[in-house]
């Protein structure tokens, strides 16, 4: 076991013998010693950083999704891939797609998830939720979509606008720029459905905050529609932009009358 | 640096190897749950919210 220890122990006191009597080569080798440690130092810094991209790239996706998924499993209402809406009666009658003025719930506490978003355009599997708030260490960064406080809720007159990231921490929404006019974003609350659909994509600057107005982009003017917006960033993994899309509600029904068609592959 | 800890580690070269595994794991764990998370606000790629 010590063979090798033993080996090399005697080895730099007879170094240091023959160095006492040569001062200039002793130099040389402190010098040495120093270069190849601040090279250990700079290698070791160069691992650590490669480390932090990683973990920015791929960990941050990997924890989020896990706890983005377990927010949504612990919201009873919510109708998943794994827990599907009952079906409804055969003699129910068919469910109707309401326009007239949607139930709103009032906005809740700070970080509470009170929604979740289905994209068909994104995959029948896309699911994320919707929590108040856009700060990111407590909503953005861990449960994923956070909606704008203060802007109109789900359903209501005004602009439901909600923020999300487009890369890393699990990105929401990453796929953005799929989007086409005409798209569905299915919100459901704890009473109800609403449908919006994509009317308009835009990049904005990141200081353009009037797309979130109550009449998005349309300062002082009394909101007559209900909107909703996601924004998010752009271009992907740089901040120097904004991506807007904008839907208008098409229409609401209650969670109790069944599931919209668009998220069942109906549409 | 690493020379010097490889020195002083026990054993023969598979234990040795064996303890440097462990720690790096170890390294790479402190990392990814403490240490990059209260880095990572500090990067300006990630300062995207304004006021």
């Amino acid at each position: 076991m010590s063979v090798g220890q033993d080996a090399e122990r005697p080895a730099p006191a007879h170094r240091r013998s023959v160095e006492s009597g040569a001062p200039a080569h002793r130099t040389s080798s402190v010098i040495a010693v120093v270069v190849g440690l601040v090279g250990e130092l700079l290698i070791t810094l160069g691992v650590l950083l490669g480390l932090f991209v990683v973990w920015q790239l791929w960990w941050t996706d990997v924890a989020a999704n896990r706890q983005q998924a377990e927010v949504v499993a612990d919201l009873t209402w919510a109708v998943t891939p794994d827990r599907p809406a009952p079906s409804p009666q055969p003699s129910a009658p068919e469910p109707v797609h309401r326009t007239d003025p949607a139930p709103v719930m009032a906005e809740p506490a700070h970080a509470t998830t009170f929604a979740t978003l289905h994209v068909p355009r994104w995959g029948a599997d896309y699911l994320r939720p919707i929590s108040q708030g856009t700060t990111r260490q407590d909503v953005l960064d861990v449960l994923g979509l956070g909606h704008y406080e203060g802007t109109a809720m789900p359903g209501a007159i005004g602009n439901f606008a909600v923020a999300g990231h487009r890369t890393t921490y699990g990105k929401p929404l990453n796929r953005i720029e799929e989007l086409v006019v005409g798209d569905p974003l299915v919100v459901q609350t704890e009473q109800a459905w609403y449908v919006y659909r994509v009317t308009e994509t835009l990049t904005v600057g990141p200081r353009q905050v009037e797309v979130i107005l109550p009449a998005p982009s349309q300062p002082g003017v009394a909101p007559t529609q209900a909107v909703m917006t996601l924004t998010t960033c752009h271009p992907m993994y740089s901040a120097r932009q904004r991506y807007i899309v904008h839907a208008v509600l098409d229409y609401w029904m209650p969670t109790a009358d069944g599931v919209p068609p668009e998220i069942t592959g109906g549409v | 640096m690493y020379g010097w800890l490889w020195r002083h580690l026990p054993g023969p070269v598979w234990v040795r190897v064996g303890i440097l595994v462990v720690v790096a794991a170890a390294v790479v764990a402190v990392c990814f749950f403490w240490v990059f998370p209260e880095i990572a606000p500090l990067m300006p790629f990630n300062d995207i919210t304004v006021d």
